[in-house]
């Protein structure tokens, strides 16, 4: 019997939209209010669902207990009470809940003990993003 | 074709264990669930069927009739029991939020007059969820 999981994870972070590519006016004029400098915050819902069959033994996908310490060390450790524009990954990327929700996928990725299916970003009640994997895989 | 999605919620308790494993081996997979004595939660459960639009009712599938089915196919069945104990389908098969799935997408299928059962999503928690599309 093949399943799905779906597991909801809580974060907090600050971030800018702003790219090196636009100048000062046209920044302003395409990310608006999220161009203030000092930046602006959310709290980040991340919904992860994985696949596979279900294990006989334990009822089991994959035991959250693993999923839970993945995301604990890969992804709260990680974006949790941080400002998304100083770290690595958006360097060279506007830290847009659509680039967050790539990197995510990326790094479940790497999570072996199921199949990554998506990644579900809510960046407010009223704003979600979904990343199913691609061509790329994310992996640019 | 529509898909049409009814909530139910019921309230039970369970617990992990597999026989064919020592107490060690219980504890360390299943960690605090692995408790004898149970735990429980509330459970949320959605039932989406997939069908055509009566052209005289205007509806899939009369939700009053889909209520009722769930009741007596699901919620009358679990809700305030211990699914290991008191459910027959967990005395070989542990209730896991994947497992509940996958039985109450057994208990539906084929009761529903006029539309297909599309899928089976069991919240065990707001954050956690099991979805069952009748997948082999």
């Amino acid at each position: 019997m093949k399943a799905y999981l779906s597991r909801r994870y809580h974060l907090s972070a600050s971030h800018r939209l702003h790219t090196d590519a636009y100048d000062v006016e046209k920044n302003r004029a395409v990310f608006g209010k999220c161009n203030n400098p000092h930046g602006h915050g959310h709290n980040y819902t991340v919904q992860v669902t994985v696949s596979g069959q279900v294990d006989p033994e334990t009822g089991m996908v994959c035991n959250l207990a693993d999923l839970d310490a993945f995301a604990a060390e890969n992804l709260i450790n990680r974006f949790d009470h941080q400002n998304l524009n100083t770290l690595d990954c958006f360097r060279e990327s506007v830290s847009t809940t659509e680039n967050l929700t790539i990197e995510v996928y990326r790094i479940f990725k790497r999570f072996t003990a199921a199949y990554l299916e998506r990644v579900h970003i809510e960046e407010t009640s009223n704003n979600s993003f979904d990343y199913a994997g691609g061509p790329d895989q994310g992996l640019v | 074709m529509i898909l049409l999605t009814r909530k139910a919620e019921f309230s039970a308790a369970h617990f992990y264990w597999n026989e064919k494993w020592t107490d060690e081996e219980n504890h360390r997979v299943f960690g605090k669930c692995a408790n004898r004595n149970g735990h429980g939660h509330n459970y949320t459960l959605e039932v989406t069927v997939a069908g055509e639009v009566d052209p005289v009712s205007g509806f899939v599938v009369d939700l009053k009739q889909l209520k009722d089915i769930l009741e007596r196919e699901v919620i009358s069945v679990y809700d305030h029991r211990h699914l290991n104990l008191e459910v027959p389908e967990f005395a070989k098969m542990l209730p896991t939020t994947e497992n509940i799935a996958v039985a109450i997408w057994q208990r539906l299928e084929g009761k529903i007059p006029n539309a297909k059962l599309h899928r089976v999503r069991v919240y065990e928690l707001p954050d956690l969820l099991a979805d069952y599309y009748g997948e082999r």
